[in-house]
């Protein structure tokens, strides 16, 4: 199967997964006995006919199945709905999609780029004082909470002085040219990345420790040492390229939990992105945001997992895509 | 919880007798300490209400977010003592808007030991008033500070800790049955069923869990008990964990109902569901006894993370998520009230004990490893 082909069919599959996704959201959030006008309600200065009207603007004086197809034609129409702080949530959504998007790439950037020399580090030298320091700095990695790390970060950060506390600009961003306003940015993005990156570190690190040690026990590496081929040559060329495709997977998955993983962390640092935007659509009961925020979600797992399989299939020839 | 573990047998002939994998896995260093640690953790939530110095709801609004109580080792002659403290009084500085505490010192309280002090019941069942240290009142022990409504932080991280401690297992307790049950039933049905279930599965694994999880409390309606709500996030947090399970489960009766002892029992006249029940599930246990230890330590992250968030257990409640809430809340004095961590370290070295467990208690109960050790 060519892989158009395959792409072709693992959307078509994701068609069924979303729509029960979205049935099982809908459900869920309908659930709730939870009046989402109720801060409208509360306040006497706005009339009986204005909450009407909201009421039939967010489409609330219908029946929930009714709720749900209107929500769904207006979906595939590309209308999200409008959120209950106004204005529509696709525009929300895309305001901090950006951000999120920003912060995730680094942050995969980063992990990758110190994982796999650690872990190839660790599994040459297994069992020496290398391994063992990463070993300790993984263990405490995969144990220590996203937002007790981006806490302990900010005391540093209060500490030394040298790094801002939260925040993606600073508030003169707008009046620095275009140089001022990256190296701004950069400067914000040190601490939600280094948090992000010391958590996602742990679990990649060991996968490729534990891989590399798998394949180097292969027979073929036996052999290519056996040939004389100098040890580098043989772990870089031989061994770590047959260790990888495990990882692969990894990375498509890796990509959505980011989504999770970053949402406390941007609720701690106060960074504009789509998880604390949820966590505020959650928090204001502000239904639409918080069902298109879930559908993403589900989509970007979707995609990376996709993603993962077609890389894998680029990578390793002897895959077959079925 | 893991004292169970020397119950699972090894389905294999013995040529010598082996260390049981409950010995296996107390030789680790490692995994002692932890299990010693975490011990240590259990044994102080369940006996929260003698040894803190006050109860959960304790407060005195005079010393609200004051400093931890500064305990004097030595007297005014600088010679060795029993510990006594100094109550506090609060001072307000007009010009620069902070309240500080200092100390009166013209009357020391010493420390007493197994001290009367207010009522409390231990489970709910056994009543007592002894606390295991404390001091007169007026003045105040407060060895981690107050936080903003005077309430005790060293009291309340003990009543966190029984709220923290045992959602893991709770959730647990409902997540493992249905994951079991599902992905058994799923596997043993096979065909167009087993597709449908398994695509249900896959839905709720695809929502990132994060979100579900504070999409779930968010239908959670405002103003109920304190016990209905926790039972409710303990359900709420099972409900994200069972499906991955389910899957694996699936996977592993499909290829064990192929083995060559389970198509005996079929071809001897056992019905088949009696077979899935008594041989395949079975020989599941050993990974369903690591995925266990390592489901409790995520269970225990999430309620702290929704309670930190304002989402799980609340206030006046204690967890050590919703304790940890007020560093957030003084984010930038957060230097000078480093002590508003110690709920996230807790949480910390729970979870990491937890893992370290879960990690050897794998090695041990891996069957590839078995004919190693």
């Amino acid at each position: 199967m060519s892989i158009p082909v395959y792409i072709l069919k693992r959307v078509l599959q994701a068609i069924p997964l979303l729509f029960i996704i979205s049935v099982m959201s809908f459900t869920m959030l309908k659930l709730a006995p939870i009046d989402q006008l109720a801060y409208l309600r509360a306040n006497p200065a706005i009339s009986a006919e204005a909450i009407r009207a909201e009421e039939e603007r967010l489409g609330l004086n219908k029946p929930a199945v009714v709720q749900y197809f209107i929500w769904l034609s207006n979906l595939l129409r590309g209308d999200l709905g409008v959120s209950t702080m106004g204005g529509s949530v696709f525009v929300l959504l895309m305001q901090r999609a950006g951000a999120t998007l920003l912060l995730s790439v680094l942050t995969i950037l980063f992990t990758w780029l110190i994982a796999l020399p650690a872990g190839v580090i660790a599994a040459v030298h297994r069992g020496m004082w290398v391994d063992k320091f990463f070993g300790i700095i993984t263990t405490i990695g995969m144990s220590m909470p996203t937002f007790l790390m981006a806490l302990l970060l900010l005391m540093v950060a209060l500490w030394t002085r040298a790094l801002p506390i939260g925040g993606l600009t600073s508030p003169d961003f707008y009046e620095r040219n275009l140089l001022g306003q990256i190296i701004d940015v950069a400067h914000h993005l040190v601490i939600p990345v280094t948090v992000l990156t010391f958590i996602g570190l742990a679990g990649i690190q060991r996968q490729v420790r534990a891989n590399l040690l798998d394949v180097l026990r292969a027979e073929y590496v036996r052999t290519a040492r056996a040939k004389g081929l100098p040890e580098d040559k043989v772990i870089y060329k031989h061994a770590l390229r047959n260790a990888i495709n495990p990882l692969i997977t990894l990375f498509g998955f890796e990509f959505a939990s980011l989504l999770s993983g970053a949402a406390l962390t941007e609720m701690v640092l106060a960074y504009p992105g789509l998880g604390r935007l949820t966590l505020e659509g959650v928090l204001t009961k502000d239904m639409n945001l918080v069902m298109a925020a879930l559908m993403l979600g589900a989509v970007m797992l979707i995609l990376g997992n996709l993603l993962a399989d077609v890389l894998l299939k680029l990578v390793d020839p002897r895959i077959s895509l079925e | 919880m893991i004292q169970e573990a020397p119950g699972f047998t090894i389905p294999t002939a013995r040529p010598r007798a082996r260390k049981t994998p409950w010995q296996r896995l107390w030789r680790d260093p490692l995994a002692r300490l932890g299990l010693v640690v975490l011990a240590l953790f259990y044994l102080a939530a369940g006996l929260a209400d003698p040894i803190a110095p006050y109860s959960m709801y304790f407060n005195d609004p005079d010393v609200a977010n004051a400093p931890p109580t500064q305990v004097h080792w030595h007297d005014a002659q600088a010679r060795p003592t029993w510990p006594f403290i100094y109550p506090i009084e609060r001072r307000f500085d007009p010009m620069t808007f902070r309240q500080t505490y200092h100390e009166k010192t013209d009357r020391a309280y010493p420390i007493k030991l197994f001290v009367k002090g207010e009522d409390y019941r231990i489970f709910g069942i056994l009543p007592g008033n002894i606390h295991l240290f404390g001091v007169d009142s007026p003045a105040r022990l407060f060895l981690l500070g107050s936080d903003i409504n005077g309430r005790d932080n060293f009291s309340r991280l003990f009543f966190g800790a029984q709220k923290s401690l045992t959602i893991g297992f709770l959730g647990l307790f409902i997540a493992f049955p249905i994951g079991i049950v599902y992905g058994g039933v799923s596997g043993f049905l096979g065909g167009i069923v087993d597709n449908i279930m398994m695509r249900v599965a896959e839905a709720v694994m695809s929502i990132p869990s994060f979100y579900l999880l504070i999409g779930l409390a968010a239908i959670l309606p405002p103003g109920m008990s304190s016990s209905e709500r926790f039972a409710l996030i303990t359900v709420i947090l099972s409900l994200i964990g069972w499906a991955g399970l389910a899957r694996v489960i699936r996977g592993m009766v499909l290829s064990i109902r192929e083995e060559e002892f389970v198509v005996a029992a079929r071809a001897a006249g056992l019905p088949e569901f009696i077979n899935i029940v008594k041989h395949v599930i079975p020989q599941t246990a050993s990974f369903v006894i690591v995925a266990a230890t390592l489901q409790v330590p995520s269970f225990i992250l999430s309620e702290s993370g929704l309670s930190f968030i304002g989402l799980g257990i609340q206030q006046p409640d204690a967890s050590w998520g919703n304790m940890l809430k007020a560093a957030l809340d003084n984010v930038n004095d957060l230097l000078n009230q480093p002590w508003l961590i110690a709920p996230g370290i807790l949480i910390f070295i729970t979870i990491l004990c937890f893992n370290t467990v879960g990690d050897v208690l794998r090695d041990v109960l891996d069957p590839k490893s078995q004919g190693l050790a």
